[in-house]
C-alpha cells in the first residue's frame, strides 16, 4: 500500500498545484517541494526498514497486488526490491532539487509547470515499481506526456522541434515495446490458457527461439532508446539542452535510468539466452556510445548540448556494463545510474544557474568566471571532475566497477570503452577551462550562489562524496537483486 | 603508536576542508598557519614514527592500519587500508619534510596573491593525495592517490587561471598523465582478471607462484603498469608535459613537479618490483627508457633559456636515472637518488622562485646575471643545489646518489655498456648545464635591477635544504670507499639486494671515469659561459648548430609531432561531426515524410475526374485481384 501512495502523493500533489495556483503562485512550489520531500522520507524510511533484508537473492521488500480488469489479465501490481528502493530514492532526492531549480526559472503557468513536472515524476516511480507488463507501459506513458510539456512549454528557443523530437523517438520505442508486450502475452496464454501481462507470470514463458529474439528486441530498442544508445541518441541532445533546467535535469538524472532500468528488469530476466546471444553487440555499441558521446561533447559550444553529449558516453558505460553478464560489471552499472544522475544533475543545474545569470548557454561568450563565482566554480570543478572518472568521487566507483567486471569477459571492447576515460579528460577540462578558467570576460556583476543554490550544490557534492567513499551500502541494497539475475 | 599513522594523511586533508570551506573569510595569516601547520603537524608524526619504526621495527615489516571497507561486489574486495614499511616511510619522510618546508616557504611567497587560501587548500590536497598514493596497500587506493596529484597538480599549474597559456598548460598536463593513468587502469584490471586481487602485499607474494618468467601476462601487466609512471614521471614518451606544468608557481613546481609526485612513477615501480622482476623485458624496457630520457632531456637542459624550464629537463633527466636504476635491478639507488634529488631539486626551484620574485617575474637567464652578491644567501643554496645536481665528487649528496647508479649501469646483471655510456653522457651534460646556470645567472653583469629580497620565511627552507642537498648522502658510502649503507639497508627491508656481473674492472675505475666526465663537464661550462665567451658566439652565428639548438629547445620536437599525429586528427574529427552524422539520418527520415505527404496531397486536388479514374482504377485492382 505504501507503494500506492508514494505515486499517489505525486498525483494529488501535482493537482493540487494546478488547482492552488489559481489564486496564489507561490503556493504550489510549495506543495511540490512537500510532495516531494514527503516521498523522499518515505523512500528513506524504506530503506532503513528493508536494509536487512537486501542480501538474500531474488528477495521482493513488498509485493502489493489488486485486480484492475481481471478480464484480460491486467492487475495493479507494485513489488519493491532493492533496484527498486535506490532508484526511488534517486528520484524523490532528485525530485526535490528539480523543484528548487525551478524556484525562481518558471515565470509562466506555474501551477500547470508542477503539475506536469510532479506527474512525470510519478510516472517515473511507477515504471520502477510496476510488475505488470500493461500498468509498466501505462506508466511509461505518464511520464513521456508531461515531460513533452515541461519542453515544449517552459522550453528554449528551439522547443517545439526538440519537444516533437523526443517525443516521436520514444514514442517510436514505446510502441515497439507494446507490440512485444502483446506478443508475450498472446503466447503465455497459447502456452498455459491464462491471459496476464503479470511480470511473475511471464517470466516463465518461452517462446520459441526465433521469435524470442524479436520480441526481446522490441523490449530492447525500447530501452535503448531511452537510454540511448548510439544511433538512438539523437532526441537526446535537442530534448536537454531546451528542456528547462529541472526537464534536463529529470531527463538526465532520471528518464535515461528507466531505459537501463528496463533491460535489467526485464530484457535480462524474460529473455536470458536471447540476451546472451545479443551481448557482444550491446557492448560493441555501448563502446562505441562512450567514445562517440566523448567526440561529440568535445566538439559542442552550446553547454548544456555539450553536458547532454556526456550522458551518451556515460550510458554507454551501462550498456557496457549489463551486457557483460556479470555481478561486478552489474554492481557498476547500477551505481553508475546512481551518480551519473546525480553528477550529470549538478552539471545542468549548473548550467540552468548561468542561464539565469548570463541568459546564454554559448560558452564562447564565457570564461574566467571562477572570479566572480568561486563556490559555483569549485562546485563545478567537482562535478566535472566526477564526470572523468575521479576516484574519491563515485562516478569512479562505478566505472572502476563497469569496466573491472567487464575486462573478465572481452578485453578487446572493455579497452576500447576505457580509452573513453582519455576522451572524457578532454571533454571535460574544455567545459572547466571555457567556462570559469580563462580571461574574465563577463563585465556585469553576477552574483555566486545565494542560499537556495548553495544548499543544492552543497547536498549534490554531499551526496556524490559519500558515494565515492562509502558505497557499500548501496552495493549491499542491491546485492540481493544482482546475485538474483545471475545464479539461475 | 602506529594507530595514529591515519593522522599523516588526515592532517592535510583537515587542511584542505577548512581552507576550501571556510578560506574566503579567514584573515591570511591564518590561513598561513593552518596551509603550513598541517603539513608541519603532519611531518612531525612522520618523523615521531619513523624513529619508532628504526627502534622496534614490526615484526611483519610494516604498520598497516585498516580504516574502513570500501566496496566489496562479487570476487572483488577493496578496503581502505594505509600501511607503511620502509620503502613507505622513506617516501612519507620527503613528503611531509620537504613538503613542510615548501609550505614554509610559499607562506611568505604567495602573500600578496589574491587566491592565498586556494593555494594553501590545493598544496594540502596534493600532499594528503600523495600520502594516499604512498601508503596505499591496495592497488585502487593507490589509483585514487595517483589521481589525486593529478587533479591538484592541474589546479595548481593553472592556478593563476587568468592566463590562457597557464590553462592550457594544466590541461595539457592532465591530459598526457591521463594517457598513462589509463594504460595503468588497464594493467589493475589485467591484474585482477589474473590473480583475482588488488592488495599489493597478495600480487607480490601470488605473482611468483602464478606466473614463469617471462610470460606474456605478466610482461603486459608490467608494461602497462611502466605506461602509467612513464605518465606520471614525464619520461619518455610522455615527457612533453613537465616543461610547460612550470606555469604554475615556484613551490608547486618544487613540491610536485620536483620532489614528490613525479617521483610516483618510480614509487610504483619500485613497489611492485616483483611483477617487473618477472618480466627481463619489462626491465629493459624501464632501463632503455631511463637512460634514453636521461640523455634527451639533459641535451634540452642545456639551451633553455627559461630558468625554470631548464630546471623541469633536468628533473625529466634526473628521474631517467631514477629509472634507469630500477630497470637494471638497482633498487636502493633509485630510491636513494629519488631521495637526495627531492632536496637539491626543491632546493633548487625554490630558490630560482625566490630569483624570479627578486627580478620582477623575469624567467630570462639572459636578463639576470651579477647576483652573487646582490642576493648573498640565494647565492650560496642555489650553489648548494646546483653543485649537487651536477654530482660534485664527496662535498654532494648528488655524488653519492648518482655515482652508484653509473656503476650499476654497467655492473648490474641487467646493466650493458650501452645503458653506461647515455648515464656518462648524462653526467657530462648534467655538469654542464648545471655550470651554465650558475655562471650565466649569478656571475657576469648585472642586467636587471634587483627588486625585495626573501624575507627569513623563504630563506630558513632554502638553508635547511641546502644542508640537506650536502648533506644527506653521507648516510650511504659506495661500497670501495666506505662501509656505511644505513639508506640501502633500510629500504632493503622491502626491495631486494642488487645482483651483481662477475668479472668486472675495479669500482674505482667507474668512479674515476664519473668524477673526470664531472669535472669536464664543469670545465667545458666554465669555459663557454665564462673564460672563453667567443667560441659560443661562433657558434650563434652558425646555422647548422642554430637548427641544432632550437631542435633541442623545442624538446626534441616531441610537441609538434604529437599535434600533427595525434591532437589534430582529433581536432579534425571532432570538427566535422560536430553536428552529429546520426541527426542526418532521421532529418532525412522526416524529410522523405514530408514529400510522400506532399505528394499524396496532389491527389486531393478537387478535380471530381481524378477520383473517379482513382476509384474506377481500386476497382479495377481488386477485381483483378479476385481473379488471380
Amino acid at each position: 500500500m505504501i507503494l500506492v501512495w508514494l505515486i499517489a502523493i505525486l498525483l494529488i500533489g501535482g493537482v493540487l498545484c494546478w488547482l492552488l495556483a489559481q489564486w496564489n503562485k507561490a503556493l504550489s512550489r510549495w506543495i511540490a517541494l512537500c510532495a516531494t520531500a514527503a516521498g523522499l522520507v518515505i523512500a528513506v524510511w524504506l530503506c532503513l526498514q528493508y536494509k536487512d533484508a537486501a542480501g538474500e537473492a531474488g528477495s521482493w521488500f513488498i509485493n502489493y497486488r489488486l485486480n484492475w480488469i481481471p478480464s484480460f489479465g491486467i492487475s495493479f501490481h507494485l513489488a519493491l526490491d532493492g533496484l527498486s528502493l535506490v532508484l526511488l530514492l534517486l528520484t524523490f532526492f532528485l525530485g526535490i532539487l528539480s523543484v528548487l531549480c525551478s524556484w525562481s526559472e518558471i515565470k509562466e503557468k506555474h501551477g500547470f509547470y508542477f503539475f506536469n513536472l510532479l506527474w512525470t515524476l510519478a510516472g517515473i516511480c511507477g515504471v520502477f515499481v510496476a510488475m505488470d507488463l500493461f500498468l509498466f507501459y501505462f506508466f511509461w506513458e505518464v511520464m513521456l506526456v508531461p515531460m513533452y510539456f515541461l519542453i515544449s512549454i517552459w522550453g528554449d528557443s528551439n522547443r517545439r522541434y526538440a519537444s516533437y523530437k523526443f517525443f516521436l523517438f520514444t514514442q517510436a520505442g514505446g510502441l515497439l515495446m507494446l507490440l512485444s508486450v502483446l506478443a508475450l502475452y498472446f503466447i503465455h496464454a497459447q502456452q498455459t490458457g491464462i491471459y496476464s501481462f503479470d511480470y511473475f507470470d511471464l517470466l516463465h514463458t518461452s517462446p520459441e527461439a526465433s521469435s524470442a529474439k524479436w520480441i526481446m528486441m522490441g523490449f530492447l530498442i525500447a530501452f535503448m532508446v531511452k537510454l540511448p544508445v548510439v544511433p538512438f541518441h539523437n532526441w537526446l541532445p535537442d530534448a536537454h539542452s531546451e528542456a528547462p533546467t529541472a526537464g534536463s535535469l529529470i531527463l538526465a538524472g532520471l528518464l535515461l535510468k528507466t531505459g537501463a532500468y528496463g533491460i535489467i528488469r526485464f530484457v535480462l530476466t524474460l529473455f536470458p539466452q536471447q540476451a546472451q546471444a545479443f551481448a557482444w553487440w550491446a557492448m560493441l555499441l555501448g563502446a562505441i556510445g562512450i567514445l562517440y558521446g566523448a567526440f561529440l561533447a568535445f566538439a559542442q559550444t552550446d553547454l548544456k548540448r555539450l553536458i547532454a553529449y556526456t550522458s551518451v558516453s556515460h550510458m554507454g558505460f551501462v550498456l557496457l556494463g549489463i551486457f557483460a553478464f556479470n555481478e561486478i560489471a552489474m554492481q557498476g552499472v547500477i551505481m553508475q545510474i546512481l551518480t551519473h544522475g546525480i553528477s550529470t544533475g549538478a552539471l545542468f543545474i549548473i548550467a540552468g544557474m548561468l542561464k539565469e545569470r548570463l541568459h546564454t548557454r554559448d560558452i564562447n561568450r564565457m570564461g574566467g568566471l571562477w572570479t566572480a563565482m568561486p563556490f559555483m566554480g569549485g562546485a563545478a570543478m567537482v562535478f566535472t571532475m566526477a564526470s572523468l572518472g575521479l576516484p574519491m568521487l563515485g562516478n569512479f566507483i562505478a566505472e572502476f566497477l563497469i569496466l573491472i567486471g567487464a575486462f573478465s569477459v572481452n578485453i578487446a571492447l572493455t579497452v576500447l570503452a576505457t580509452l573513453g576515460l582519455i576522451f572524457s579528460a578532454c571533454y571535460a577540462l574544455r567545459m572547466m577551462q571555457k567556462v570559469f578558467l580563462g580571461p574574465v570576460s563577463v563585465a556585469a556583476p553576477l552574483k555566486d550562489l545565494n542560499v537556495r543554490e548553495w544548499v543544492m550544490m552543497s547536498a549534490l557534492t554531499i551526496s556524490i562524496v559519500v558515494l565515492g567513499l562509502f558505497p557499500q551500502p548501496v552495493i549491499d541494497m542491491v546485492k540481493g537483486v544482482v546475485s538474483g539475475l545471475f545464479v539461475s | 603508536m602506529h594507530q595514529y599513522l591515519f593522522l599523516i594523511p588526515a592532517l592535510p586533508l583537515l587542511g584542505f576542508l577548512i581552507l576550501s570551506l571556510a578560506g574566503k573569510h579567514l584573515h591570511k595569516t591564518t590561513i598561513a598557519w593552518i596551509g603550513a601547520g598541517t603539513i608541519c603537524a603532519a611531518s612531525i608524526v612522520t618523523i615521531l614514527l619513523g624513529i619508532e619504526f628504526l627502534k622496534n621495527p614490526p615484526a611483519s615489516g610494516a604498520y598497516t592500519q585498516l580504516l574502513w571497507n570500501w566496496f566489496s561486489a562479487g570476487r572483488l574486495s577493496v578496503a581502505v587500508s594505509i600501511t607503511a614499511d620502509a620503502l613507505t616511510m622513506v617516501f612519507i619522510f620527503v613528503i611531509t619534510f620537504v613538503g613542510a618546508l615548501i609550505h614554509i616557504y610559499s607562506t611568505a611567497f604567495m602573500r600578496r596573491d589574491r587566491d592565498y587560501a586556494r593555494f594553501f587548500a590545493s598544496m594540502n590536497l596534493f600532499v594528503c593525495s600523495m600520502l594516499i598514493l604512498v601508503m596505499a596497500d591496495n592497488l585502487v587506493l593507490l589509483y585514487l592517490g595517483w589521481e589525486g596529484v593529478g587533479l591538484c597538480s592541474y589546479l595548481l599549474i593553472g592556478f593563476w587561471y587568468e592566463t590562457p597559456a597557464n590553462c592550457h598548460a594544466a590541461n595539457k598536463a592532465f591530459y598526457i598523465t591521463r594517457i598513462g593513468d589509463t594504460a595503468m587502469a588497464i594493467g589493475l584490471f589485467l591484474l585482477f582478471k589474473e590473480l583475482g586481487t588488488l592488495h599489493i602485499a597478495t600480487i607480490l607474494e601470488e605473482a611468483p607462484k602464478r606466473f614463469a618468467s617471462g610470460d606474456t601476462d605478466i610482461t603486459l601487466i608490467a608494461l602497462l603498469l611502466l605506461m602509467g609512471s612513464v605518465g606520471k614521471s614525464a619520461q619518455l614518451p610522455l615527457q612533453t608535459w613537465l616543461p610547460d606544468a612550470m606555469a604554475g608557481p615556484s613551490p608547486v613546481s618544487a613540491l610536485i613537479h620536483a620532489a614528490t609526485m613525479v617521483t610516483a612513477g618510480v614509487y610504483l615501480i619500485a613497489r611492485m618490483h616483483t611483477v617487473f622482476q618477472l618480466s627481463p623485458v619489462a626491465m629493459n624496457v624501464v632501463a632503455v627508457i631511463g637512460a634514453v630520457t636521461l640523455f634527451i632531456g639533459g641535451c634540452s637542459a642545456m639551451v633553455q633559456t627559461d630558468i625554470k624550464r631548464i630546471l623541469a629537463y633536468s628533473t625529466i633527466s634526473q628521474i631517467g636515472y631514477m629509472f634507469l636504476a630500477l630497470g637494471v635491478g638497482a633498487w636502493s639507488a633509485a630510491i636513494f637518488h629519488f631521495f637526495t634529488h627531492a632536496f637539491f631539486k626543491a632546493l633548487l626551484f625554490l630558490a630560482a622562485g625566490a630569483v624570479i620574485e627578486a627580478l620582477h617575474h623575469e624567467h630570462n637567464i639572459f636578463k639576470m646575471g651579477g647576483l652573487k652578491h646582490d642576493m648573498r644567501t640565494v647565492f650560496l643554496t642555489f650553489l648548494a643545489g646546483a653543485a649537487s645536481l651536477a654530482a660534485l665528487p664527496l662535498v654532494t649528496a648528488g655524488f653519492f646518489s648518482k655515482d652508484p647508479i653509473l656503476w650499476y649501469a654497467w655492473s648490474a646483471e641487467n646493466g650493458n655498456p650501452f645503458l653506461w655510456m647515455l648515464a656518462i653522457a648524462g653526467a657530462f651534460i648534467t655538469a654542464f648545464y648545471s655550470t651554465r646556470l650558475m655562471l650565466v645567472v649569478f656571475w657576469g653583469e648585472k642586467k636587471t635591477p634587483v627588486g625585495a629580497l626573501p624575507g627569513k620565511w623563504m630563506t630558513v627552507p632554502l638553508v635547511i635544504l641546502a644542508i640537506a642537498s650536502v648533506a644527506a648522502g653521507y648516510i650511504e658510502w659506495p661500497h670501495n670507499l666506505m662501509h656505511l649503507t644505513l639508506f640501502s639497508d633500510l629500504v632493503q627491508k622491502v626491495l631486494p639486494a642488487v645482483v651483481l656481473k662477475q668479472g668486472l674492472p675495479s669500482e674505482f675505475i667507474f668512479q674515476g671515469i664519473a668524477v673526470l666526465v664531472t669535472f669536464a663537464g664543469l670545465y667545458t661550462g666554465y669555459v663557454l659561459y665564462y673564460s672563453n665567451k667567443r667560441i659560443l658566439e661562433g657558434w650563434r652565428q652558425s646555422a647548422r648548430m642554430l637548427t641544432i639548438r632550437n631542435f633541442l629547445l623545442k624538446g626534441w620536437g616531441f610537441d609538434d609531432l604529437y599535434h600533427a599525429w595525434f591532437v589534430q586528427p582529433f581536432l579534425f574529427i571532432t570538427r566535422i561531426n560536430k553536428n552529429d552524422v546520426f541527426d542526418r539520418l532521421y532529418t532525412g527520415l522526416a524529410q522523405v515524410n514530408i514529400r510522400m505527404n506532399r505528394l499524396l496531397s496532389l491527389t486531393q486536388n478537387g478535380s471530381l475526374r481524378w477520383y473517379i479514374a482513382g476509384v474506377l482504377l481500386g476497382i479495377l485492382f481488386i477485381i483483378s485481384m479476385q481473379l488471380l
